[in-house]
């Protein structure tokens, strides 16, 4: 397996039953390995952050958004995943 | 290395991206066509098109895998070339239309919407190649879709060449009648500069400067949206902790444009030149620089105090620009284009904008008068004395100043005049009903200003 290489996973929308489930269901399926993971409640919506390791993945980003989004549209969920160097360059110097 | 980034950090990066608009505005690459010169128009033109189908084969894809990537939007993917006049020098002005021709043809090939250089830097004087590349701008601008078109008339250095000047004004009124059935669209691509930057990345003002290496990657990046945010959230701070606010978002803004930059320049192997941070707005509601400065208490744009919030919001975002990158470029600030931001649009109609206030702000913003409309009737003379105005301002303050206007045919102060898609729409602007044509028509230059003498 190459060097990790990691990305930033974020749900928004309203809570439900499986949000978690449908998410590591399609990441465990593509070989993602999961980091860390957390929710919150933020101004009434469902937030979930998860760092995962993409390294050891057929899916590059992008394509493993459109898998995301695909089965999050019909549960009305918002899915962003960006590789992490982005969150690094904005914040940290 | 463990992951150190909090959530509360992340949710902001997601919401400038989702809600607040932030984009990358372009990847500019620029290319040194000068070795591409041969006998004619036709086989110089070629020359350039094979070179820059070659150079720019990957940018549009390269650009795509970027915004992928970081989930950062990527507006526009562009090519800046050397000017033109000096490849073409020697050749007609039929010469350096066909040249025209094949730089829209090659954009076209390339997948990128604009593309500039067609450029002559005549602040001192003309040479051949000069004249007949500005004697080309009003056909090729009315015959190609994508070509950009500039002039530099003036530097603090050099003063500020009148001929050119006068020549501009007749040179943009042409343009606009050819282009009169899209509403003088063809001058939203001209622009005429005072301290013409050599690493522009945004249009229509880029060309790829003579100091420059042989290709390069300029990156343009924006976000209104998210200065305003932060600007509302704190209506009661004091100016330095205003400023303060403002140039931490800015640092976080340009640092966004200085990875993808660093990123692209990788991918394209190509070196990376600059990173330009400037609030550009768009027509969208919310992406406007005019919010800003009305969230800083102002009732309107153009009230009493717009130029002094205007100053301060272009020094603060220069200043955390210029934390963030390595390499930041010269017009980093705050554009006000007025077709271009709904809340300039406004405050045009509500009256309380004009052309003079406008003129005051460019002393203080990034570039200059940008996407003004003015009646179809103006006379050449009077456009000359604005593009003289302006580089008075640039050529006195060591900046650089620039005049984008269109006379759009047939219409008078109060009409509506639509260019589409990012240049929007524009209502048409009183200009000063006095005439300037005696003093415009003086020949010869302007001297550089004493401080131009410090050797």
């Amino acid at each position: 397996m190459s060097e990790s290489e990691k990305i930033i996973i974020t749900v928004l929308g309203h809570d439900q039953v499986g949000i978690i489930a449908m998410v590591s269901t399609i990441l465990a399926e593509h070989n993602i390995n999961i980091l860390d993971i957390s929710q919150t409640i933020l101004q009434g919506f469902f937030t979930m952050i998860m760092i995962a390791d993409i390294s050891g993945s057929q899916l590059d980003v992008g394509e493993l958004k459109k898998i995301l989004q695909e089965k999050a549209d019909p549960m009305h969920l918002e899915i962003t995943v960006q590789h992490e160097e982005i969150f690094k360059f904005m914040h940290r110097i | 290395m463990p992951f150190s980034i909090s959530n509360d950090e992340i949710l902001e990066t997601i919401k400038m991206l989702q809600t607040e608009k932030l984009d990358i505005r372009t990847i500019t690459m620029g290319i040194n066509i000068q070795d591409c010169r041969d006998s004619d128009g036709t086989k110089t033109g070629r020359k350039i098109y094979e070179k820059i189908a070659d150079y720019a084969k990957n940018l549009v894809k390269v650009g795509d895998e970027i915004e992928k990537l970081y989930g950062i939007p990527i507006i526009n993917k562009r090519i800046s070339v050397s000017p033109v006049s000096i490849v073409g020098n020697g050749l007609s002005s039929e010469d350096m239309v066909i040249i025209g021709q094949y730089l829209d043809k090659a954009a076209q090939e390339a997948g990128v919407n604009f593309i500039g250089g067609f450029t002559a830097l005549v602040h001192k004087g003309y040479s051949n190649g000069d004249k007949e590349l500005i004697a080309a701008i009003p056909e090729t601008l009315a015959i190609t879709e994508r070509v950009c078109a500039s002039v530099n008339v003036g530097t603090t250095k050099a003063g500020i060449n009148m001929d050119a000047v006068y020549n501009m004004g007749t040179i943009i009124k042409e343009t606009a009648e050819l282009t009169g059935e899209r509403n003088g669209l063809g001058c939203a691509k001209l622009v005429v500069f005072c301290n013409a930057v050599e690493d522009n990345p945004f249009m229509a003002g880029a060309f790829h400067g003579i100091g420059e290496a042989e290709s390069i990657i300029n990156i343009g990046i924006s976000g209104p949206g998210v200065i305003l945010n932060v600007v509302k959230k704190h209506p009661d701070a004091s100016f330095g902790e205003l400023a303060s606010i403002i140039k931490n978002t800015a640092f976080k803004i340009t640092r966004t444009g200085e990875l993808v930059g660093r990123a692209a320049s990788a991918r394209l192997g190509v070196p990376f030149g600059i990173v330009d941070v400037s609030l550009a707005p768009t027509p969208a509601v919310g992406d406007s620089v005019a919010e800003i400065l009305k969230s800083m208490g102002l009732e309107m744009v153009g009230a009493h105090g717009s130029t002094a919030a205007l100053a301060l919001l272009n020094d603060a975002v220069k200043k955390g620009g210029a934390m963030a990158s390595s390499h930041v470029g010269g017009l980093s600030g705050a554009f006000i284009p007025v077709s271009e931001d709904a809340g300039m649009m406004e405050s045009v109609i509500a009256g309380a904008l004009n052309i003079d206030k406008l003129e005051a702000m460019t002393s203080v913003c990034s570039v200059g008068l940008d996407m003004i409309a003015i009646p179809g009737d103006t006379p050449a003379s009077t456009i000359s004395g604005i593009i003289a105005d302006e580089a008075a301002i640039g050529m006195i303050n060591r900046k650089t100043t620039a005049v984008r206007i269109i006379p759009a045919p047939g219409k008078k102060v109060g009409d509506w005049v639509e260019f589409g898609g990012l240049l929007g729409k524009a209502p048409v602007m009183a200009v000063s009903q006095f005439s300037s044509e005696a003093f415009i028509g003086r020949q010869g230059r302007i001297p550089a200003p004493i401080h131009a003498l410090n050797n």
